[in-house]
């Protein structure tokens, strides 16, 4: 696990011009999706297709296989990488070339296929511009289409002058560029071996789809004799026809182009003929296109990964970067940290989880939050957070148990005893809350002291910097326990879940969302119920989680029966009950408490759409106000609902855009990721402090983000239910 | 048919991508206009499909040798199809080496009939799709100029050409 320092180390070094590059692709991305006028349509067609291609893999790879034979080629399936790099050499040393150019290529980073070739003392060449700065800097990937956004162009330009020493010191891209262009075009015609990836590979023609910009993918095929293309064996789709909606997908997705300069379909080996660039006799047209083409289709543990229910959906994964450059937290540190041995960002967590095994999946994975933003963007609809869940739980359930000592009384379940200390007490924030209310004040005062702090640290991870919460004496279920109903007839009849933080930190939005929904005729109960599973979710320990799912819906369950919709004023709950609890209870109470769950807002907006009088709520005249709405809520497209209702109540509203604050439920807390937390939610900060926003009052609707806001400014954030009731 | 020829007009002058139209009578005249010397070429009956087509009038060394081609500043080839929404050209690679002359140059005159503009992408790939599945082959979906973005700017003329020029001849004229 990269720790405080490494981070804080890459942040200072890299940050920039990550966070620069990949908020730009970013952008680039909801634009150009937003040209796509059957954006859904495609994402539906491009996931099925994969779906189906990995549930038919064997038999189209058996159709494959003759195809690419019945074309002129050969096709090796290798088990794992030495096996692949073997049959490689052996190309090679067979062809006993000295050059290999090479385009970019996942893959054949995952096999390290270079140092195999090298250490036969063959030339290989990186040919993209990226993998070639990097493989002159002697660095590694930090993102898998952009392989050098970590570096700036100074430090591409000192590179360069300190290794090539030109006449005239290079500086701009385009000097730059044409120095690459030049000194790579005199290398490509001189190589014998050509290697390059494939993105596709469709069985019925044996046609593989490549997709760049720069155009020495091309080049790696036309000016060799000898074609190896690397792929894992996930590649394979059926048709040349199924390549429609991943061409349309992959640049918009990824970078936010439209499409890539190149989409090049071959079907090797291709027919261009191989010429002698010395040459200035003979006409192009009288050379042969004599071309021996290898593809190498490499397992390595992909296989595995296909009869794994919880994995397979990893090899849908089209590698296009979404995931990487929507995700806060990648945008901070990049793929150094948030990486494995080859892969990065969200996903990487399934494929090194499946490649290489947990431990190096582990040296990462707690940077993802599980925050969602990357489900939507991602063009095979692959749950990334979900498989980041199940390998945390792996990896909890793969450590030694810790000791028994201090909060082992936090742990109900025994089957969770695996997760560490740190992930124990967030993952059970349950018990400690209850706690804190009823010993409440004294248990804030505890908290506070330096000694407690200090502790704290040391023992869980709590980072000392952080306001921790302050537990109310009285609960929002007590306060609503004592009180009648106000509604004498009413229109609708809700149960509100008092979640965790509504219930003992934040119980004044609690009864501020009871008075509106009663002013708007809804009868309302705040029965006591189980917290709902988010925290041990989002600490990797399943069980617990699903423990807790049963409970609340058990707890529910009646009052639904009953006629009561659930309104949720945490949005990371109520995804719990839309979204997540999919994958923890049974269909029939999935869809239950789904059908019937709402987000507070969510719910207010339907009420006043079926005529309930927005004059029964407080209204303003044009008062200016900034909104900042949470991750989940977003992905579940329900920012607009708050939004809608604010502005009929009369307010001037500012929304923010970043992809998260940073706080991520007990994200912001740990030690090892104060910092960081803190560097995606400067991207808030400043949105939050522009021209026309600073003197704005801030609403927020989670819990976290509340937290986070109220640390990076002066004015306090509220829940915006608050501002609505009378 | 005038729809989808100005939708592809208009992204590939989004892509910078400089355009002309001649008749077939005129195409000589279109092609030496277009190409900046020197310039190489393939035979275009190859590609364009047309006996018709020559470029013995024009600057052009038709399958020139392979230094000749390095010295060249243009290739001038044909395009199989051209593809409206998003202004690109499939290009198709022959054993005339189209896609050496396409490539190794830093500005690419790419002929298309008019009649072979598709709509959009899915046509596109599905008249790809027919081809492949009948006689096999290779093409490449090109979509401007080669780019990159790696050297910390984006700049044009990468590894493939700088500039595109696109010669739409046009029917029946
Ligand atoms: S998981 Fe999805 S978003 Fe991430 S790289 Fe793969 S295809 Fe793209």
């Amino acid at each position: 696990m990269a720790t405080a320092d490494e981070i804080r180390e890459l942040m200072r070094t890299e940050g920039a011009a990550v966070a620069e590059n990949t908020q730009g692709f970013n952008a680039g991305r909801y634009d150009s999706v937003a040209d796509l006028k059957d954006y859904e349509e495609l994402k539906q067609a491009a996931r099925s297709i994969k779906e189906d291609a990995i549930e038919e893999l064997p038999d189209l790879l058996d159709q494959l296989t003759e195809t690419v034979e019945a074309n002129g080629g050969t096709v090796y399936i290798a088990d794992d990488a030495a096996d692949a790099n073997d049959y490689i050499r052996n190309v090679v040393d067979e062809r006993a070339a000295d050059r290999v150019v090479k385009s970019k290529s996942m893959t054949s980073e995952e096999i390290e296929v270079n140092d195999a070739l090298e250490a036969d003392g063959v030339d290989v060449v990186e040919t993209d511009l990226g993998e070639w700065v990097l493989q002159v800097a002697d660095e590694a990937p930090s993102h898998i289409v952009a392989p050098a956004i970590h570096k700036s162009r100074e430090s591409i330009a000192e590179l360069f002058n300190e290794r090539f020493d030109p006449e005239e010191p290079l500086e701009t891209a385009e000097e730059l560029t044409r120095f690459a262009r030049k000194k790579l075009g005199e290398q490509i015609i001189d190589a014998e071996v050509g290697i390059t990836g494939a993105n596709f590979i469709t069985a019925d023609t044996g046609t593989m789809a490549l997709v760049t910009s720069e155009g020495n993918a091309r080049k790696t095929v036309a000016a060799t004799d000898t074609h190896v293309a690397v792929a894992g064996v996930e590649k394979v789709i059926p048709t040349v026809g199924d390549l429609h909606p991943f061409i349309e997908l992959i640049g918009r997705s990824g970078t936010g182009q439209d499409i890539t300069s190149y989409v090049s379909l071959l079907t090797p080996p291709v027919d261009t003929p191989v010429v002698d660039f010395t040459d200035d006799e003979t006409p192009l047209s009288a050379f042969e296109s004599d071309r021996d083409f290898h593809l190498v289709l490499i397992d390595n543990g992909r296989l595995e990964m296909r009869d794994d229910d919880h994995l397979r959906e990893t090899l849908y994964c089209i590698r296009c970067s979404a995931c990487s450059n929507s995700c806060a937290n990648f945008q901070s540190v990049g793929g150094h940290a948030f990486g494995g041995e080859t892969y990065s960002g969200g996903i990487a967590t399934g494929w090194e989880a499946g490649i290489e095994g947990l431990d190096v999946a582990e040296e990462f994975n707690d940077l993802c939050t599980g925050c969602t933003r990357c489900v939507n963007a991602c063009p095979v609809g692959i749950d990334i957070p979900w498989i980041n869940t199940v390998v945390r739980d792996r990896i909890n359930r793969d450590k030694d148990a810790p000791g028994e000592w201090l909060v082992d009384g936090l742990t109900p379940d025994e089957e969770d005893d695996g997760a560490p200390l740190q992930k124990r007490f967030f993952g059970n924030f349950e018990t400690v809350a209850k706690l804190g209310s009823a010993t409440a004040p004294v248990s804030n005062w505890l908290a506070g002291t330096t000694l407690s702090r200090r502790a704290m640290d040391q023992i869980l991870g709590i980072d000392p910097r952080r306001d921790l919460p302050t537990f109310e004496r009285e609960t929002l279920v007590d306060w609503a326990a004592s009180r009648d109903s106000q509604v004498a007839e009413p229109e609708r009849r809700a149960v509100l879940y008092p979640d965790l933080y509504t219930n003992h930190v934040q119980v004044e939005r609690g009864k501020a969302a009871v008075k509106v929904l009663e002013s708007l005729g809804v009868d309302v109960v705040v029965p006591p119920a189980p917290s709902s599973g988010r925290a041990p979710l989002s600490q990797g320990m399943i069980a617990t989680a699903t423990d807790h799912a049963e409970r609340v819906t058990e707890t529910l369950g009646p009052h639904i029966e009953g006629g009561r919709d659930v309104v949720v004023i945490e949005p990371s709950d109520h995804a719990m009950f839309t979204r997540e609890y999919e994958r923890l209870i049974d269909e029939a109470a999935f869809t239950d408490i789904a059908e019937n769950s709402y987000e507070v807002f969510e719910y207010v907006f339907g009420l006043l759409d079926n005529g309930a009088s927005i004059d029964s709520l407080t209204t303003v005249e044009g008062a200016e106000i900034a909104y900042h709405s949470h991750c989940q809520q977003r992905t579940l497209g329900l920012e607009a609902h708050t939004v809608a209702v604010l502005e009929d109540c009369g307010y001037d509203v500012v929304t923010s855009d970043v992809e998260c604050c940073g706080m991520a439920g007990s994200f912001g807390y740990k030690s090892d990721y104060y910092e960081l937390s803190m560097d995606v939610g400067d991207r808030l900060r400043t949105q939050l402090r522009d021209d026309g926003v600073q003197d704005r009052p801030v609403v927020a609707s989670g819990t976290s983000c509340l937290e986070q806001i109220d640390a990076l400014l002066e004015r306090q954030p509220r829940h915006p239910i608050e501002l609505l009731a009378t | 048919m005038e729809s989808k020829r100005a939708s592809f007009e208009g992204a590939l002058e989004a892509l910078g991508v400089t355009v002309s139209s001649t008749a077939e009578s005129e195409l000589e005249a279109a092609v030496t206009e277009a190409v900046t010397e020197p310039a190489v070429g393939i035979a275009l009956d190859e590609t364009v499909g047309d006996e018709a087509f020559s470029l013995t009038e024009t600057p052009v060394t038709v399958d020139p040798t392979p230094v000749a081609l390095r010295e060249a500043t243009t290739g001038v080839t044909g395009a199989e199809l051209g593809i409206g929404d998003y202004g690109s050209l499939v290009l198709s690679m022959t054993e005339a080496a189209s896609e050496l002359v396409s490539l190794f140059v830093e500005r690419h005159v790419a002929i298309l009939h008019e009649e072979d503009i598709q709509p959009d992408m899915d046509a596109a790939v599905a008249e790809v799709d027919e081809r492949f599945n009948e006689t096999g082959g290779s093409a490449i979906i090109a979509t401007g100029p080669s780019a990159t973005a790696d050297m910390g700017a984006l700049v044009k003329g990468a590894h493939g050409p700088r500039e595109v020029h696109v010669i739409i001849v046009e029917e029946g004229v």
